[in-house]
């Protein structure tokens, strides 16, 4: 007690993503379509989405539940079920075509070259069998090697993700698991077969802040040991400052405004993206009102026409004419900067931003 | 005054100068069955072990802290949906914590509750006008006559349409049935409102609609309001005051802007340090953030001493042996552990 220097906390510092020379993209989506007919008609759930990651890069995908930003990324691995989904565009992974692709093809290459990571680890293990016996399973499907190879693996991954005691661990259950090493599991089976590329569909959202902290860190250094391309998905624009290079924001299953991260969050031209921004309550200073965008995302059975924002957009009167009803703006740079690309029809979005918005920004 | 005739008539009892609501020494232990030989190894849960919390009229009082610290079964004691094993739950005065059934019938109306899932907090089978109006008569509120006039201005009070009161909660989305919920709750006119992660579930942009409804909702009707929820920047909007929850305890509780700026207590610095701020792509340096080893202990069997200590970088010997008190350290700022002081350098970054 009576010794003053009581030890510090251990403390992590997230560095800085250095941002890398545009290389060649690994995962290349180009004019994605995914449609899905149902009784009540048709759902458009992505339309004309084109995004690339080249390797070593995050892009984060942000959006509202139905803005198609799941839909999207599960077509990249292949998961829609043919019989239920139209897609249509280019998937290429690696040079190769995912779109069309076989499903013996489809086999090999899911899990193999291309791994995901669900929100919810709880539903995504099988309660039946061994965390190791579903990390073994998945490292033999691409690996022709001895069970006991196979397990030596999976111990040595078990330990890589941080969970403590893998010897012993991967003889348990999920059930015997904490959420947060459950989470860890799932990352530890999807790293399994090196993959070049990684979707993290929400995979801390349903943890808490501290163990959602110490996953994110996770994600990032195996990026930075596997040199593998990552498409992280979520809604928490927290969460993305700090581990993305670009950003995709997606809207009614279009992408409504495209770039590097802290252009898009320091000064966004988009009203979507700038209604998600003043919707968040800061950490610091007096708490300001919320300004929150009015109404709700739109049914994508009956996507609006023209901008499909426009009904909740409060800028749409600068525009003039019908345009924004009538007429869908191209995903393009609308700046001097070219780094960067947006859909609206706003003449001088980057003036309206400082005027208008900055001032109201929590 | 209407208000005191109508005390009187709904049988709610209070003792003058009492607080609004206080929880003395709250414990709620769940039993769980052991492996042993006719259960012999009966083992308890200590979901809420001695809590003390005191509420205001008016005020907003934010209940934070990680799945499993008993943030939620607070709730649902203080709502009375639990009776808890020990310790008291007084209201305007009045241990209401072992009330019968019966008794507790003019205190439900007082003290209401807000779900997080607005899809399985509504029966499907139901009209939103029979949903608010059952709430109404239940309480004997309004006049038979008078009850679907009553339930349209509920509905315009969060609002939502009122010409909708025949529709079901399906044919609304997921910010409109957090609406219904609210109406719900409101339609007993009451004076705390415990709103257990109220719009987690929803969308950024929903959220923020549904938090100015309730920040209208409690400046408008002055309700008090106990607002749980594990995001700690909608905390901070929110309330006025905030207590950290760990493992089934309250770990320090303060006026807001002390907890956020000035936290003492070890665990509130990590959880504070942990959450991603946005404010990195504005320039703001990242900040350091404190690594916690290991998990939450088992509240079957939780750590002699300081509950924290497991996982703390300040532990002592005296922290396995003493069990540290809720002490106030600074103005309104209570905390429990021997070694609190706050933060050398800020937790959260200032935004230049």
């Amino acid at each position: 007690m009576s010794d003053t220097t009581t030890p510090g906390p251990q403390t992590v510092t997230r560095v800085p993503r250095e941002t890398a020379a545009s290389e060649e993209a690994y995962l290349e989506v180009t004019d994605l379509q995914v449609q899905f007919p149902t009784a009540d008609g048709l759902v458009r759930a992505v339309q004309g989405l084109s995004y690339s990651v080249p390797l070593r890069r995050t892009l984060a995908i942000v959006g509202e539940s139905g803005s198609g930003k799941s839909v999207s990324s599960m077509a990249v691995l292949g998961l829609h079920d043919r019989k239920v989904a139209r897609i249509s565009g280019s998937i290429k992974v690696g040079g190769r075509e995912v779109v069309g692709m076989s499903d013996k093809d489809l086999e090999g290459y899911r899990g193999g070259d291309a791994a995901m990571i669900f929100q919810d680890p709880q539903s995504s293990l099988h309660p039946y069998f061994t965390v190791g016996d579903q990390i073994v399973e998945s490292y033999r499907a691409h690996h022709s090697v001895s069970k006991r190879k196979a397990k030596d693996r999976a111990i040595d991954m078990l330990g890589r993700v941080g969970i403590p005691n893998p010897r012993r661990r991967v003889d348990q259950y999920p059930h015997e698991f904490s959420g947060g090493m459950r989470q860890r599991a799932m990352i530890a089976m999807a790293l399994v077969n090196d993959p070049k590329l990684l979707i993290a569909d929400e995979p801390t959202t349903a943890l808490d802040v501290t163990v959602q902290a110490q996953i994110l860190d996770l994600i990032a250094d195996l990026q930075r040991d596997f040199g593998s391309a990552v498409v992280f998905i979520t809604h928490d624009l927290g969460v993305v400052a700090e581990i993305a290079d670009d950003i995709l924001v997606m809207y009614a299953g279009t992408a409504v405004e495209h770039g590097p991260v802290n252009k898009i969050l320091g000064e966004p031209l988009h009203p979507y993206a700038w209604g998600l921004l003043e919707s968040i309550p800061a950490l610091t200073g007096e708490p300001q009102p919320l300004h929150p965008i009015p109404g709700s995302p739109p049914s994508l059975l009956a996507v609006p026409s023209g901008c499909p924002f426009h009904p909740r957009c409060e800028f749409k009167d600068r525009v003039p004419g019908d345009l924004c009803t009538t007429l869908k703006p191209d995903l393009i740079s609308r700046t001097s900067d070219h780094g960067r690309t947006s859909r609206c029809h706003l003449k001088d979005p980057d003036r309206i931003f400082e005027i208008d918005v900055l001032p109201r920004l929590p | 005054m209407t208000t005191e005739t109508t005390a009187k008539k709904s049988g709610v009892r209070s003792v003058p100068g009492a607080p609004l609501l206080e929880l003395e020494n709250v414990k709620m232990h769940f039993k769980t069955k052991g492996d042993g030989f006719l259960s012999r190894g009966t083992k308890w849960v200590q979901a809420v072990d001695g809590v003390d919390l005191t509420l205001k009229p008016g005020e907003t009082l934010g209940l934070v802290g990680e799945s499993g610290c008993g943030k939620s079964t607070t709730a649902r004691l203080i709502t009375r949906l639990l009776e808890p094993t020990n310790g008291q739950i007084r209201y305007q005065g009045v241990d209401i914590a072992h009330m019968s059934e019966r008794q507790l019938r003019p205190y439900r109306r007082e003290i209401q509750l807000i779900f997080q899932d607005p899809y399985s907090s509504l029966n499907p089978r139901h009209t939103v006008g029979t949903i608010v109006g059952t709430a109404l008569r239940t309480h004997d509120m309004v006049a038979k006559s008078g009850e679907l006039a009553r339930v349209q201005e509920l509905l315009e009070v969060v609002g939502l349409n009122p010409e909708h009161y025949n529709r079901y909660p399906h044919e609304f989305s997921g910010g409109q049935r957090q609406r219904i919920g609210i109406a719900r709750a409101l339609a007993a006119r009451p004076k705390i409102i415990v709103a257990d992660e109220p719009v987690s579930a929803l969308d950024v942009s929903i959220q923020a609609q549904v938090m100015n409804l309730l920040e209208n909702l409690r400046k408008e009707l002055g309700i008090a309001f106990v607002f749980i929820a594990h995001d700690l920047g909608v905390v901070r909007h929110f309330c006025d005051r905030v207590a950290v929850m760990y493992l089934g305890r309250v770990v320090e509780e303060g006026p807001r802007d002390t907890l956020y700026e000035k936290p003492q207590h070890p665990y509130t610095q990590a959880l504070l340090s942990a959450v991603p701020d946005i404010g990195v792509v504005r320039g703001v340096p990242p900040k350091n953030r404190i690594r916690l080893v290991g998990d939450v202990p088992s509240p079957v069997d939780p750590p002699s001493g300081c509950r924290f200590r497991t996982r703390c970088w300040k532990a002592q010997d005296i922290c396995t042996t003493n069990d540290p008190a809720l002490e106030e350290k600074a103005v309104g700022q209570r905390v429990a552990c021997h070694f609190a002081e706050p933060p050398v350098e800020s937790i959260v970054a200032e935004i230049a």
